[in-house]
């Protein structure tokens, strides 16, 4: 669906976001005038900037595209996103922005007063940043392949080059009206196009969406095979054009194709007829599209374990990411903290209300999605299809445009606090220079691993790093706030303890084919046994190594836990002064 | 009529004197041994008040996100236990759609508005207590 709107689209999103950036760069603030300044941000602007910076590629494209593909079982994916923000309310929130800290190794540091502990978490904040950012690297080039053709690099590269420039010359972070406008940005381009396209399925007639039968070509589509994929025809269908089938090749001719696996060459491109039943990816389960809209519908082993998994991950996972809890420190305090992520809960669940609708739709409209295996791109080719002309083209300009504001502003926060991360506590390079370097760094690894990663969906990638959050991060904040017995010892076992399993049965799942092994599921969806592995180290450690208590626990206690206005620090000094 | 009603207290809030503490508008004289000073010098009655507070707000974080996530864990199971659910409808949605994408958001919502209530009503009451002189 090449479209020059859409390209334009991109274009001016890309270039406002540099323009931004430069702009920036000469209002540019110190560190200390951020942070003045950030007392004066209500909670309204920190809501909508986090929600700005929290909505990514796996949101944006990557949920619709899930839900198209394997069904209800996906929605948990929403509401995970959602619901790990009740979670971070109820948890952490208030604590977090009392502690002071600005990144999460500041936290390990100021309840455990241990180098140690920080320099773990550094590494895990490290991690899981850049587990996140690959997804976004790959939404990207798959929103230029689709809306230009590119190859899928080419999007990552810009991607990155956008981002690594921008966060360089020190612009785009440090304002919070970016972030806020970024996110009634997106959601404008999600839920404008949708709105029109429920419009247009009314106009055709409102087709039932569940109807027990397999999806089919409804009008003659012209289909491009980006990887060499399997498909399963299940009557024989007759296509035209040019690429290769079975290994031989063809060119411009018509190929009947019998019942059974065929396999399709890269970079072939076949017209398949109207009304014929769509071939499906052999990897993929077959579903009438009644069958597709019952839970437990998506094929996958052990859709229990998976599905609680995911559950686990995504409630859990939120508070660890790396970005979000960056933004907590711009809020006055506690109080405000928690207002403003109640906020950001309604923020969430308005725009979580649209991707599952243009999964539905794609069931009808672009059902050869499932054949190619790009579900991801159901978002930006629904407008077009679905709409003829020039109207068509704009809404599907104006997606493609959100989509690309979802990489950049996700990706810039990632960036921004890689590389704060990196040139802090890992290359211990201060200053301007030890800032870029450490930027440059943060945007290149995630760069080199899209060349490498098998092309998973990106919100199974996304679910990933939340698995990696949940079982190492999540433990640390959790009972490091809750439980004034966690020791030190017990802090980086437990980081440990969960987080490198699920950080390896991540990696092991993104760069390795582990095919339909039995244990393929717990690697996928490790949280459920990290999760407790990390919790259970993390507390029985603790508990067998009460000597070491960190000193000052009762004071962090106090700071952490006690509102500001009161002038408590716990410091023994009774004319402490007052803090709001 | 010549007798005089029986005296008793006139019942007009025009009568009535309004009587508030005037130490609500006036600086608060700190008495030497405020709950904050007692927390601030970590004595024992200082580390009560605050156990008492961290206590007050772990259970409530918890029993909210227990109360709301734990409704949404019940679902997968539930759908497992009963398939039969899954083909139920509502307001033209499949069930499970319904209660993923359309009942889930204001029961989120409703949860973390009541938390945030009582998270500042126990911290109003925590200040109350440590600042009564």
């Amino acid at each position: 669906m090449t479209s020059g709107y859409a390209i334009v689209a991109v274009v001016v999103v890309a270039l406002g976001t540099i323009l931004v950036g430069a702009y920036g760069l000469r209002v540019s603030r110190t560190t200390s005038d951020f942070y003045v300044a950030s007392r004066t941000v209500s909670p309204w602007w920190n809501a909508s900037a986090i929600g700005g910076e929290y909505l990514s590629a796996a949101s944006f494209v990557g949920i619709a595209g899930l839900i198209f593909a394997y069904g209800p079982d996906m929605l948990w994916f929403p509401v995970g996103y959602t619901a790990g923000y009740l979670v971070l309310l109820t948890m952490v929130a208030a604590p977090l922005r009392r502690s002071g800290a600005y990144t999460l190794p500041d936290f390990a540091e100021a309840r455990f007063r241990s180098r140690g502990v920080r320099a773990v978490a550094s590494i895990l904040a490290l991690a899981i940043g850049w587990l996140y950012l690959l997804p976004q690297l790959e939404g990207a080039g798959l929103t230029l392949n689709t809306v230009t053709g590119a190859p899928d690099w080419v999007g990552a590269l810009i991607v990155t080059a956008v981002v690594t420039a921008n966060v360089m010359s020190g612009g785009m972070r440090s304002i919070t009206f970016v972030q806020a406008f970024q996110y009634w940005l997106k959601l404008t381009a999600i839920t404008v196009p949708i709105a029109f396209l429920i419009v247009a399925w009314q106009v055709h007639g409102a087709e039932s969406l569940t109807r027990p039968e397999y999806p089919v070509f409804r009008q003659d589509t012209e289909v491009s095979f980006q990887r060499p994929t399997t498909i399963h025809a299940d009557a024989f269908i007759s296509i035209k054009g040019t690429g290769e089938i079975d290994g031989a090749r063809v060119t411009d001719t018509v190929v009947v194709l019998p019942e059974g696996y065929h396999r399709i060459g890269a970079g072939s491109e076949f017209t398949f007829p109207k009304d014929a039943p769509v071939p499906h990816l052999s990897t993929m389960e077959h579903n009438t599209n009644e069958m597709w809209s019952l839970p437990m519908s998506s094929g996958q082993e052990f859709p229990l374990y998976g599905a609680y998994s995911l559950i686990i991950a995504t409630f859990l996972g939120t508070m660890g990411l790396p970005h979000v809890i960056v933004r907590f420190y711009t809020n006055p305090n506690g109080t405000a903290a928690r207002r403003t992520t109640l906020i950001v809960l309604g923020l969430l669940s308005v725009f979580y209300l649209m991707p599952p609708m243009y999964g539905a739709l794609g069931r009808l409209y672009t059902p050869e999605l499932l054949m190619t295996g790009q579900t991801d791109a159901v978002v930006l080719v629904l407008p077009t299809r679905m709409i003829e002309g020039i109207g068509g083209q704009l809404l599907g300009a104006l997606v493609a445009g959100g989509a690309f504001a979802a990489f950049l502003s996700t990706s810039s926060g990632l960036v921004v606090s890689l590389a704060g991360v990196l040139s802090q506590d890992v290359l211990r390079l201060g200053g301007v220079r030890g800032f870029r370097i450490s930027t440059v760094l943060a945007g290149l690894v995630p760069l080199a691993m899209t060349f490498v990663a098998t092309g998973m969906p990106v919100a199974d990638m996304v679910g990933l790093a939340f698995a990696v959050a949940a079982s190492s991060l999540c433990p640390l904040l959790m009972l490091g706030i809750w439980s004034t017995r966690t020791t030190t010892v017990g802090a980086i076992a437990g980081m440990l303890a969960g987080g490198v399993p699920a950080l390896t049965a991540g990696l092991v799942t993104m760069f390795t084919d582990a095919g339909n092994a039995w244990y393929q599921i717990l690697l996928s969806r490790p949280a459920a046994w990290t999760v407790p592995l990390g919790f259970g180290v993390m507390y029985v450690v603790s508990l067998l190594t009460q000597r070491h208590t960190p000193p000052g626990v009762p004071q962090t206690m106090v700071k952490l836990h006690a509102p500001e206005n009161l002038g408590l620090d716990g410091s023994g000094n009774s004319q402490a002064d007052e803090r709001s | 009529m010549t007798t005089p009603p029986p005296p008793r207290p006139d019942p007009k809030p025009s009568q009535r004197v309004v009587v508030t503490s005037p130490r609500t508008r006036a600086p608060r004289a700190r008495r030497p041994y405020s709950g904050t000073r007692e927390i601030n010098e970590q004595s024992e009655l200082g580390a009560v008040y605050m156990r008492t507070l961290i206590r007050a707000q772990r259970r409530l974080g918890l029993s909210v996100c227990l109360v709301a996530c734990g409704a949404l864990g019940l679902l997968p199971l539930l759908f497992a236990i009963e398939p039969e659910l899954g083909k139920f409808r509502i307001l033209g949605l499949g069930l499970p759609w319904f209660l993923l994408c359309v009942a889930t958001c204001p029961m989120l919502l409703l949860a973390g508005w009541f938390y945030v209530r009582q998270a500042e009503r126990s911290e109003r009451e925590f200040a109350e207590l440590v600042e009564r002189p």
